[in-house]
C-alpha cells in the first residue's frame, strides 16, 4: 500500500470511528424524543420505528393537562425551579463571599478551610441521607421545598466556593489597589471592581449549582412526601413504580426535564472540564 | 472593622452551612451508627431517647449475608464501571484529538447531549432501551443471526426478554447506562490534557522512529498521569455511591434484595418500615470510611498541585 493510501484509509477509519461514537452517544437522546412525539401504536411494538410516522403532541399534553400523580407538570418544573433558582442565589452570595476571602486574604487556618472543602466534597451525600433527614424534619421542615432548598445548598456550596476561588484570584489585585488610593470604601472597591469583573465565574459556578439541584434526586425522595411538593426527578419517578409503563408519558416528562440541562451544559462545558480536573490540566 | 478580621467575617456565613449541613450531620451518623434508632425513637410524638448499644449495629451489619452481596456489588460495579469509563473515555479523546476541526467539533456535541442528560433520565432512557416487550435492544438481538445468537448467548429468539429481573442483568444495564453517561467527562478532559503537550514532543517521537502505541507509553501516558490520576478517583467517588440510577433501573424499593449496594442497603434499612436509623448509619459509615481512604490519595494530589498553601 502507499503511504498516501495508508493515510487515506486511515482517515476513513478514524471518522467511522468517530460517527460510531456520535451514535452511541446521542442515539439515546434521541432515542427518548422520538418515542416523546410517537403514539402509542408506535411505541408498544416489536418493529424497529425509526422515526416517529405520525408524529403526536398527545403525551406532551397529556403531561401538562392531566399530569402525573395527580398533577400538572407544570407544578413539578415549577417546583423544581424554586428550589434550583433559590438554591443558586443563596449559594452564590455565600460562595462569593468564602471565596472572596480564601483567594484575597493571607490568614490562620486558610490552608485547614481549603483542605477541609476538599474534604467535605468526598463525603458521599447519600451516607448524610439518615441525620439530614432527621435534622430537616426536626427544624419542622419535613414535606416542604424550603428543606430541599436548605439541604441543596449544603451540598452545593463546597464546590463552588471551590471553583469561584480561581476566578476571584483571575482579578488582578492591583486594580483594588488603584480603587482604594482613590478613595474607596472597601464595600465599593469590592462591588464596583471585583464583583463585575468576576461575574463571568459566578455565572458558570452558578450553573453548576443550578445542575446539581434540578437533578437532586436521593433527598427529594427522602424530604418530600406530598405529591404536590414534587420536584421533576421524583415526579419522573413516580411513572416507575406503575404497573404497566407509560412510556410516551414519561419520555415527554423526561425531555422536558433534560432541555434546560442541555442549555447550561453548552454554555459552560469549557470550565466543566477546567473545574473538575482542578489543578491537574494545565494549559 | 479590623482588616485582620475581615477574611474570618468573610467566611462565616459559608463555615455556617458547612458546619451546620455536612460535618454536624456526619458527627450524628457516627453517633447513631452506636445507638438503636428505631420507630420508638424517631416518631414525632414523644420519641423514646436513643440508646447505646455499643457495636450491635456493626455486628449486624457484618453478620448479615446483604453486607457481603452489597459490598461486593458497590466494589466490582466501581470497578468494572470505572475501568470501562477509563478506557472508552481515554479512546475517544485521543480519537478526537486526531479529527478535523468540524468533525470533532460535531462529536464533542454529541458526547455533550450524553453528559448532560440527568440522573433520573438516564436510567429511564436505558430502562426503555432494554424493556421486555418494546425494547430496541431485544429487538436487535434478534436481527442477529440464530447460530451466531445461540453461539454466543445460548438462544436466539429474545423477544420479551426481561432484563431488570434479576442482580447480574440490573448491572449490566446500569453499567450501560452510567458508561454512556460518565465516558463524556473523560473524554473531554483527556483532550484538554493533550492539547497541552507541545508537539515537538510528537516530532522528535517520529523522527527517532516511533510507532502509535510506543509513542502513548512513552509520551503520552506519562504526560497525562495526573489528569488520569484525579479522573481515576473522580470515577470511583461517583460510581462507588451510585443510587439514583440503581434505585430506578432496579425497580425503586420493591427490588431484589440481592441487587443491593451499599448507598441503597443503607437507605432501605433506614427508610423502609420498621425504620433502623442505627443499622442505616453504620452501613453509611462502612461507606464513607471506604470511600474516603480512598479518595485521601485524591486530596493529596490536589493540595500538592494547587495552592492550597
Amino acid at each position: 500500500m502507499t503511504p498516501l493510501a495508508r493515510k487515506r484509509l486511515a482517515k476513513y477509519g478514524l471518522n467511522a470511528g468517530a460517527i460510531a461514537v456520535f451514535l452511541f452517544a446521542v442515539f439515546p437522546v434521541y432515542w427518548m424524543v422520538a418515542t416523546a412525539f410517537k403514539p402509542n401504536d408506535e411505541i408498544y411494538t416489536t418493529e424497529f420505528m425509526p422515526v416517529p410516522l405520525s408524529p403526536t403532541l398527545d403525551h406532551v399534553e397529556r403531561v401538562f393537562t392531566k399530569g402525573v400523580a395527580g398533577h400538572s407538570i407544570w407544578e413539578y418544573l415549577l417546583n423544581s425551579a424554586i428550589v434550583a433558582v433559590t438554591t443558586v442565589l443563596v449559594g452564590a452570595v455565600f460562595a462569593l463571599l468564602a471565596a472572596t476571602a480564601v483567594a484575597r486574604f493571607r490568614f490562620r487556618f486558610r490552608t485547614s478551610f481549603l483542605v477541609l472543602l476538599l474534604i467535605v466534597q468526598m463525603v458521599p451525600a447519600e451516607a448524610l441521607l439518615i441525620p439530614l433527614f432527621l435534622m430537616v424534619r426536626r427544624l419542622g421542615m419535613y414535606d416542604q421545598l424550603i428543606g430541599l432548598i436548605v439541604v441543596n445548598i449544603g451540598l452545593t456550596l463546597p464546590f463552588s466556593v471551590w471553583m469561584l476561588r480561581t476566578f476571584v484570584a483571575a482579578v488582578p489585585k492591583d486594580l483594588e489597589e488603584a480603587a482604594w488610593i482613590d478613595g474607596a470604601t472597601r464595600f465599593t472597591t469590592f462591588w464596583k471592581v471585583l464583583f463585575p469583573l468576576v461575574a463571568p465565574g459566578l455565572v458558570a459556578t452558578s450553573i453548576f449549582s443550578f445542575i446539581t439541584a434540578w437533578n437532586e434526586f436521593v433527598f427529594a425522595l427522602t424530604l418530600i412526601n406530598e405529591t404536590s411538593n414534587y420536584t421533576m426527578p421524583r415526579a419522573l419517578s413516580f411513572f416507575i413504580g406503575q404497573r404497566s409503563t407509560d412510556w410516551g408519558g414519561i419520555m415527554a416528562a423526561s425531555t422536558l426535564m433534560t432541555i434546560p440541562v442541555l442549555v447550561f451544559f453548552l454554555l459552560v462545558q469549557r470550565r466543566m472540564v477546567s473545574g473538575l480536573v482542578a489543578g491537574a490540566v494545565k494549559g | 472593622m479590623s482588616p485582620k478580621l475581615v477574611p474570618y467575617a468573610l467566611l462565616i456565613p459559608g463555615l455556617i452551612v458547612i458546619a451546620a449541613l455536612l460535618l454536624y450531620p456526619l458527627f450524628q451518623m457516627v453517633v447513631m451508627s452506636f445507638q438503636k434508632v428505631g420507630l420508638k425513637q424517631i416518631r414525632p410524638k414523644n420519641p423514646v431517647p436513643a440508646e447505646w448499644n455499643d457495636f450491635e449495629n456493626y455486628t449486624t451489619v457484618l453478620q448479615s449475608d446483604l453486607f457481603w452481596t452489597s459490598l461486593r456489588n458497590t466494589v466490582v460495579f466501581a470497578v468494572v464501571t470505572g475501568a470501562l469509563t477509563l478506557v472508552v473515555g481515554t479512546l475517544v479523546g485521543l480519537l478526537l484529538n486526531r479529527l478535523g476541526r468540524a468533525m470533532s467539533t460535531v462529536v464533542v456535541v454529541g458526547i455533550m447531549a450524553a453528559w448532560a442528560v440527568p440522573p433520573t433520565s438516564q436510567a429511564i432512557i436505558w430502562k426503555w432501551l432494554f424493556d421486555a416487550d418494546s425494547g430496541i435492544i431485544n429487538w436487535a438481538l434478534n436481527l442477529l443471526p440464530d447460530w451466531l445468537s445461540s453461539l454466543v448467548f445460548g438462544r436466539s429468539d429474545w423477544s420479551g426478554q426481561p432484563w431488570l429481573n434479576e442482580p447480574l442483568t440490573i448491572y449490566l444495564v446500569l453499567v450501560m447506562a452510567v458508561l454512556w453517561a460518565s465516558f463524556p467527562f473523560v473524554a473531554v478532559s483527556v483532550l484538554a490534557g493533550l492539547k497541552s503537550i507541545p508537539s515537538e514532543l510528537y516530532e522528535a517521537a517520529r523522527v527517532d522512529g516511533s510507532t502509535g502505541i510506543g509513542t502513548f507509553r512513552k509520551i503520552t501516558f506519562p504526560l497525562l498521569k495526573p489528569v488520569f490520576s484525579v479522573l481515576i478517583v473522580l470515577q470511583i467517588i461517583w460510581d462507588f455511591k451510585v443510587f439514583t440510577q440503581l434505585f430506578l433501573i432496579a425497580g425503586g424499593t420493591n427490588m431484589p434484595r440481592e441487587a443491593f449496594n451499599l448507598s441503597l442497603w443503607s437507605y432501605i434499612e433506614a427508610f423502609s418500615p420498621p425504620p433502623d436509623m442505627g443499622l442505616g448509619s453504620a452501613i453509611a459509615v462502612v461507606l464513607t470510611v471506604v470511600l474516603l481512604l480512598i479518595t485521601f490519595v485524591y486530596v493529596r494530589q490536589i493540595v500538592k498541585a494547587e495552592d492550597v498553601r
